[in-house]
């Protein structure tokens, strides 16, 4: 019985901060590198100094593996390899090598420039990082080391998302990363081979969320701006740079190709540009329609979709503009907002959640009078409107991965431990299948049942299976062999081959076995009744009636002898040798059992 | 000379049938002679080396085989196969034996044994997997013969323990292909060995190799295709295969399932894990259902397929596949489609604009919630959202499949067939608009729905507009709002788009009619009266304002109370509008108004009726009368063409029906004309002027028959052989006037026997028919043809002339429907007066969009000519794709015709036309002749004397101005 361990350092019953370390078979993984957005202090990185107490964190950890560029995924990864001090490889697909490094200098500009923190990584640091990592294809078979392979699947969320399989002998581990089992209008689903992992570590944001069809949402997100549009008025999004800004972007861009549509669309530039220019070249990551109808035209090359001025806030007539941030906290989607809020025509959609406390989260909740800085009270005609586009798999999803992967273990992160709890519960109730949901620093043991592969020669495989009926695909087979365990690798050889190679001579164990009969018979007679009992019974095996009074059957002796003292007692000698051992046995005590009463 | 002719003739004749028969004995005798082999034999005794022989072999197989040198050459093969001993040699061997029993005409009968023999001593398995592939060959050549069925069955059953994949897939492939179907034969076979295939099949459901199990569902598959009723006991192993880790067993097992469903739709299955019991079509319905969520998508689309089909599945089963419950932390949320229903039940119209509108209620018993559905749940909400629009359209097809069986799951999938309105891929938008054309007379639309339906209205693809348009002709739509919206809609898609006008105004005329009531308190709004006031007249041109004229006029149509309504411009508007569009402007009741009530016959009755009597009647009155004097008749053949000429034009519903008829009286016409001619009593050199009069009478004669013949759809075989006959007239007038006015016999020869034959294939084609054609020209034709084979031209024309004198007029038997191929170039619309300028030498591409009605097969027949000023003509052969089927005997082509020319100095106008092409060969006659008879001698004819092809204008020519310039230098 082998066994692995998985901890987490972070994201355990828990959202942020995922960092999840993986013990399989002797190599340690480190899964996913985040950081914590609700807080400012030490406790926003992983705990690095509970991997080793004191000791290099290279010589600890086989591979880092980051499953996208979401910062709650790879936000701490500087910190980690230049700070603390990792030199192994790091893997993350494409994609995420290359939009990873944007958001992390965004985010160390807010903590450095903005807030003013020092002891925090610099540029040159994450520089330095991204040299350190190791891009992966999809479905791609990353060797590490000699026994410690990688593959990437395919797991929508955002560009570059994937699911991977860390694969050591038999024993793998699939971990998702944040996932979608849904295609939207930019990414296509997340997919998994039938690969049956020993653990499925799933996140399990919505875990107690089944939601309803996307097209209607997107139906009437679409027919909220075109009415507001057609109106005269102006549509203000606020959205995060990446991501589902790219989403409503394409959703936007199809529908004003569709409805020919004038109106322009704005989006707030800055880090977008570049990121846009990524989603343009990683087409393969896409979904069906933009993968298919690229060579005509690329969907992120926008046709109707411009670049920002702040001046356009003060345009006449109808515009739909993307800014940053998402909340409404700060920034150019705040002022643009001051500007627009005023006139009932306009319109704000805010397309995901809002933290409390933001502007956001006060217009949603209803809040029609709103004070500034400088005591000013900003009165809120424009309509406010929410739209959930949100891209992890709901409770639905994360079950459909489950089918699909057949896992024989399942643990949950990156969710809450509420919420968790009603999907273990129905995992094990469904699929029969042990769920964990471990907290932060709680070590998970899970127990595998590994298989030893053993070599055989094809010599000796034929010629097992020849012998007896046609072999049963699905039923396992008796073989006869010696197993051979030399240098770390085990090999069945047939017994002649085995002898050769240990250089031992063989050596012949007989059985002889003595079976007292009453006969008071003559020697030979009892020798053919024995014979004649046997032929009756063994009809499949050759019986024979040696001229010297012995018989054989197969290769076993069988000779008689009267007994020394009492002449009406026989004795016969059975004699096998140790490969007849089944015959053998079987002989002895059907002659143990005695004759039949003779005819006359 | 007619001696010579004659006796010509008939050794052409007698000499085609004796070659055959010929052919039939002799071909025995050739059997045996070994030419092709021969030479084959020693080329492979040459080889040196296995590549060597393999090299012979691979050109060998180039070239076609005789049927007479088959077997010898597979004798040949036979003998090099046993004394091959590379297995690369024997492998082309047996794919050759395979190929070339494959040869038409040979019976493979004779080389079985030899090819049972060779799976004897043969050690590869490619080698034997390919001779299992030619025995399958040579058992599928010899339908009838059970006994070697049934020992090739055997002899694959003996290879299935065979350890190569390859051998066991082709055994079972063999088996699936020729196992016995009947249970009889497999009774009386029993005594051989016991075997019955479908368990021998079975058994292999759990091969160990993907691609062995694939083959046995797929050989099970086959058993089904050929008749054998599959066992119930096979749904089980099926089931299980379900589960099968490979994406081709499952989609294999998938269709298994399904076959088995419809094989035993009501028997009972217990359900796993509980004592409950189902009927076996839910249960595979929820399986395959199951199916729509796995991981494959080939498996998808199989699955979501096969759902379609499924019509037997109880309503219960059915309804679920559209169920999702949602939830929200654990709380029951509604669907979006169920909020929608209940603001529209609440009569509140959407609001929808707070922040948790869709706040989560009720709290979920957690027990309760069943995340993986066993069955059907959610099936098609699954298959809707699915990533590859591949099953998207799939899911929507089976949708609609099932929707038109089930009224009640129509109304419920409703929704989603709206949602899918949306969808990113313009294939699947289309495609769930069609659909929900398909199943509009199950349903109504509620008005949130129809909002959502209209947004569609401005998409800026004219396909997805107009399948709209179709939509919109044939949807309920429950409340005057809902009309109100459409309209406005439909006036906004105007503004936008004004090509889309004819569909527009059409789509309204469907709606008015449809909905009388609804439109009737919407009528003073849309014509903007008022109780008091006088209010403007509004402009008559106005696209917009004929769109709403339209549907109120033909809400009116069902609706008395109407017209009271309508103002006094609203009346002239009326006149005016029915004489001008009158196919969208229904005839109309209007008490106390002598203009309109003029128009028509105050004692209303179906109006149909009177106008189809009158045809009838009037051509009763031609054909009663053919014993008029020659001029009353020619009177009354003008007369009554014109009629008829008039009725098409006025009743589009019998215009095919009238032209049709009156093309015919035209040839009629034509005919007498030329025969009432002086020329045929005087000597042929002195009128040379007439006879072009009678010669272009029969040229044109030609030209309308072939019209009649390929223009029409719904010409049936009865027709067809009156235009034949009509044709025959009309060659035997050409033959007449050419004798007439050529001097010397010589050409006459040429002619005579062309028109023999064709007398002779008219024959043969239309010998069911000659009964019916008592005194006609062709009967008495027929009744001479002895006489006429034996003499010379000079006779026989003068034979012809006499018979075609005498020769009665045949009675035109009217099909059911007819309808006349019309054509409607919409673009380009020849009105622009600036000129298409491009380089001259380079293209210039010009879009053509067009409908065409009643069109037998577009893609093959219509061209699009190009006629320069300089009497150059181009033919433009469009691409199949570049015809949409919008409904049935509508066609739409919109395609890119390519112009070039070299430079002129001034703009200058072409014309664009659209031709339909015809060949006589394809022609209705000959392919409703049974195959068995003619197909063979067909191809025997002289292309010359079928093979006429030729093109018929019918659009009108669109002019375009264009100007090529002279290339810059």
């Amino acid at each position: 019985l082998g066994f692995f361990a998985v901890v987490c350092a972070g994201a355990g019953q828990d959202v942020g901060r995922s960092c999840i370390l993986v013990s399989i078979a002797g190599k340690n993984v480190m899964l996913d590198c985040g950081m914590h957005m609700g807080y400012n202090d030490d406790r926003r990185f992983p705990d690095f100094s509970y991997i080793t107490q004191n000791g290099r964190l290279t010589d600890f950890l086989d591979c880092v593996i980051i499953s996208h560029f979401h910062l709650d995924h790879c936000g701490a990864l500087p910190y980690f390899s230049e700070m603390v001090g990792y030199d192994g490889p790091i893997y993350m697909t494409h994609p995420t090598k290359a939009i990873c490094p944007i958001l992390l200098e965004d985010y160390r500009k807010i903590t450095v420039d903005k807030k003013g923190e020092t002891n925090f990584f610099t540029s040159q640091m994450i520089k330095d990082c991204m040299k350190k990592v190791v891009a992966v294809h999809l479905h791609q078979t990353v060797q590490v080391d000699e026994e410690l392979e990688i593959k990437a699947y395919y797991a929508g969320h955002v560009l570059g998302a994937a699911m991977f399989q860390i694969k050591v002998g038999c024993e793998s581990v699939v971990y998702t990363g944040d996932y979608n089992m849904t295609p939207d209008r930019h990414l296509g689903a997340a997919w998994i081979d039938k690969c049956r992992p020993d653990l499925l570590i799933t996140e399990s944001t919505y875990a107690t969320t089944i939601r309803d069809s996307k097209r209607c949402r997107e139906r009437d997100f679409l027919k909220k701006v075109h009415e507001t549009v057609e109106r005269g008025g102006k549509v203000l999004i606020p959205v995060f740079a990446l991501g589902r800004a790219q989403e409503l972007c394409i959703l936007l861009e199809t529908f004003w190709e569709r409805m020919n549509l004038k109106a322009p669309i704005y989006f707030s530039t800055g880090l977008t540009e570049k990121a846009n220019h990524y989603y343009k070249l990683f087409i393969t990551w896409t979904n069906q329609k933009i993968r298919k109808t690229f060579v005509q035209r690329n969907m992120f090359e926008f046709k109707h979709i411009k670049a920002f001025d702040r001046a356009f806030a003060d345009n006449p007539g109808p515009m739909v503009v993307f800014a940053t941030p998402g909340m409404l906290h700060a920034g150019q989607s705040l002022q643009i907002f001051r500007k627009w809020a005023g006139n009932e025509k306009n319109m704000v959609i805010m397309p995901g959640y809002c933290v409390q406390g933001t502007v956001g989260h006060k217009i949603l909740s209803g809040q029609r009078k709103l004070e500034m800085e400088g005591r000013q009270i900003l009165e809120v005609k424009m309509q406010v409107e929410y739209m959930s586009f949100s891209a992890h798999a709901d409770a639905k999803g994360i079950m459909q991965l489950i089918r699909q992967a057949e896992p024989r273990n399942v643990l949950l992160v990156h969710g809450e431990a509420k919420k968790m709890e009603f999907l273990k519960q129905k995992i094990e109730q469904e699929f029969h299948v042990s769920c964990f949901m471990p907290a932060n620093g709680e070590t998970t043991t899970i127990v595998t049942n590994p298989c030893i592969p053993v070599d055989i020669s094809l010599g000796l495989l034929k010629r097992e299976t020849a012998i007896g009926p046609v072999p049963d695909a699905k039923k396992p087979k008796l073989m006869h062999g010696t197993l051979l365990m030399k240098d770390n690798s085990f090999r069945l050889v047939s017994s002649e081959q085995a002898l050769k190679e240990l250089g031992l001579a063989e050596h012949q164990l007989r059985f002889t076995c003595r079976v007292h009969i009453q006969d008071p018979r003559k020697e030979h007679e009892t020798v053919l009744r024995v014979y004649n009992h046997l032929k009756g019974i063994l009809k499949d095996y050759s019986v024979q009636h040696l001229p010297d009074g012995s018989i054989t059957v197969e290769s076993i002796l069988i000779q008689a002898t009267a007994h020394s003292e009492d002449q009406g007692t026989k004795v016969l000698l059975v004699s096998w040798t140790y490969q007849d051992e089944e015959l053998g046995s079987y002989l002895t005590s059907l002659l143990k059992k005695g004759l039949p009463q003779s005819t006359p | 000379m007619a001696a010579h002719l004659k006796k010509r003739v008939y050794e052409e004749f007698t000499k085609v049938v004796q070659q055959q028969h010929e052919d039939l004995s002799t071909k025995k005798l050739r059997l045996t002679k070994p030419s092709k082999s021969a030479a084959l034999h020693v080329d492979l005794c040459k080889a040196t080396s296995p590549a060597d022989a393999l090299q012979y072999l691979l050109q060998f197989a180039r070239k076609p085989v005789e049927v007479e040198s088959v077997e010898g050459v597979v004798r040949i093969l036979l003998e090099h196969y046993y004394k091959e001993n590379d297995a690369s040699v024997r492998l082309k061997i047996a794919s050759l034996l395979g190929l070339l029993s494959k040869t038409a005409g040979f019976s493979p009968d004779c080389i079985m044994d030899d090819a049972i023999n060779t799976l004897q001593n043969e050690k590869s398995h490619q080698v034997l997997a390919q001779l299992l592939d030619t025995l399958l060959v040579i058992g599928t050549k010899l339908p009838e013969n059970p006994s070697v069925r049934m020992r090739l069955v055997e002899v694959a059953c003996k290879h299935l323990t065979d350890s190569s994949h390859g051998v066991r897939n082709k055994c079972l492939q063999l088996i699936g292909c020729l196992g016995p179907v009947e249970k009889g034969v497999a009774k009386e076979a029993e005594s051989q060995a016991a075997k019955d295939v479908q368990k021998i099949i079975g058994d292999h459901f759990n091969d160990q190799d993907p691609r062995v199990r694939t083959a046995a569902i797929k050989a099970m598959l086959q058993l089904h295709e050929r008749g054998l009723k599959l066992q119930q006991a096979i749904y089980s192993q099926a089931c299980k295969l379900l589960a099968d880790d490979y994406e081709q067993v499952r989609s294999a097992a998938v269709q298994l399932i399904w076959v088995l469903s419809q094989l035993y739709p009501e028997s009972i299955v217990p359900i796993p894990s509980s004592n409950e019991e189902i009927r076996l079509v839910d249960d595979a319905f929820g399986k395959i259902c199951h199916m729509v969520s796995d991981g494959s998508w080939v498996v998808r689309v199989q699955a979501a397929k096969l759902l379609g089909s499924m019509q037997q599945v109880s309503s219960h089963f059915l309804e679920q596949t559209l169920d999702k419950k949602l939830m929200s932390d654990l709380r029951r949320k509604r669907t979006a489609h169920e909020r929608a229903k209940e603001l529209y039940s609440s009569g509140e119209f959407s609001s929808g604009r707070k922040w948790g509108d869709d706040a989560p209620k009720e709290e979920i018993d957690t027990g309760a919630v069943n995340l993986i559905e066993s069955g059907a749940c959610g099936a098609f909400v699954h298959g809707l959202e699915d990533e590859m629009y591949e099953v998207r359209i799939a899911a929507v097809e089976a949708l609609c499949m099932l929707a038109q069986s089930s009224p009640s799951f129509a109304e419920k999938c409703l929704d989603f067939l709206v949602d899918m309105f949306n969808d990113e891929i313009e294939e699947v938008r289309l495609q769930s608009i069609h659909t929900m054309r398909k199943i509009s007379h199950n349903i109504t639309l509620r008005e949130d729905q129809l909002d959502t339906v209209l947004a569609v209205l401005e998409d800026s693809s004219r396909d997805i507009r107009e399948a709209l348009h179709e939509l919109l002709c044939c949807t309920n739509v429950s409340t005057k709002e809902g009309i109100h919206l459409a309209l406005v809609e439909l006036l906004k898609n105007l503004t936008k788009y004004p090509t889309d006008r004819e569909s527009i105004w059409k789509c309204l005329k469907f709606l008015g009619s449809r909905h009388p009531t609804l439109v009737l308190p919407l009528v003073p709004e849309l014509l903007s009266t008022h109780p008091f006031f006088d209010t403007p007249e509004p402009d008559m041109d106005d696209p917009a304002y004929i769109a709403v004229l339209v549907l109120i006029f033909n809400a009116a149509k069902s609706c008395p109370t109407m017209p009271a309504l309508f103002s006094d411009h609203t009346f002239r508007h009326y006149t005016y509008l029915r004489d001008s569009l009158s196919h969208l402007v229904p005839p109309l009741r209007l008490p106390g108004r002598k203009v309109v009530s003029s128009a028509v016959s105050p004692s209303i009755t179906p109006h149909e009726d009177p106008s189809e009597q009158f045809l009838h009647q009037s051509l009763e009155r031609v054909y009663n009368f053919q014993h008029l004097d020659p001029r009353g008749i020619q009177e009354l053949l003008e007369f009554t063409i014109r009629d008829l000429q008039r009725l098409g034009e006025l009743q589009s519903e019998l215009a095919g029906m009238a032209d049709f008829t009156a093309t015919y009286l035209q040839c009629q016409l034509l005919l007498i004309k030329a025969l009432q001619e002086k020329l045929w009593n005087v000597a042929a050199p002195l009128y040379l002027k007439q006879n072009a009069l009678a010669s272009a009478a029969a040229k044109q004669i030609l030209e309308e028959t072939y019209k009649m013949e390929f223009m029409y759809s719904g010409v049936e075989s009865r027709q067809v052989v009156i235009i034949h006959h009509m044709r025959l007239q009309a060659k035997a007038l050409q033959l007449i006037v050419t004798a007439r006015t050529t001097r010397g016999v010589e050409p006459l020869f040429g002619m005579c026997e062309k028109f023999l034959q064709e007398v002779d294939s008219f024959q043969r084609c239309f010998i069911s028919e000659l009964p019916h054609m008592q005194g006609s020209f062709v009967d008495k034709l027929l009744d001479l043809m002895p006489r006429l084979v034996t003499s010379k031209p000079s006779e026989v024309v003068k034979i012809l002339q006499t018979t075609l004198r005498q020769s009665t007029f045949l009675h035109l038997p009217l099909p059911e429907q007819l309808h006349r191929a019309t054509a409607n170039i919409i673009e380009p619309t020849g009105e622009s007066d600036n000129p298409l300028r491009f380089t001259s030498g380079l293209v210039v591409a010009l879009d053509v969009d067009a409908t065409l009605e009643h069109v037998q097969d577009p893609q093959g027949t219509v061209k699009v000519q190009v006629l320069y000023p300089d009497g150059q003509a181009q033919l433009i052969h469009p691409k199949p794709a570049d015809f949409r089927n919008p409904g049935p005997g509508r066609h739409r082509l919109i395609t890119q015709v390519y112009l070039s020319h070299t430079a002129w100095t001034e703009p200058c106008q072409i014309e664009v036309r659209l031709l339909l092409a015809y060949n006589s060969n394809r022609s209705k006659a000959s392919t409703r002749i049974p195959k068995s008879t003619w197909s063979e001698s067909l191809e025997a004819l002289p292309p010359s004397e079928n093979g006429i092809e030729g093109t018929i204008p019918f659009s009108k020519p669109v002019k375009v101005y264009i100007m090529p310039k002279p290339a810059r230098r």
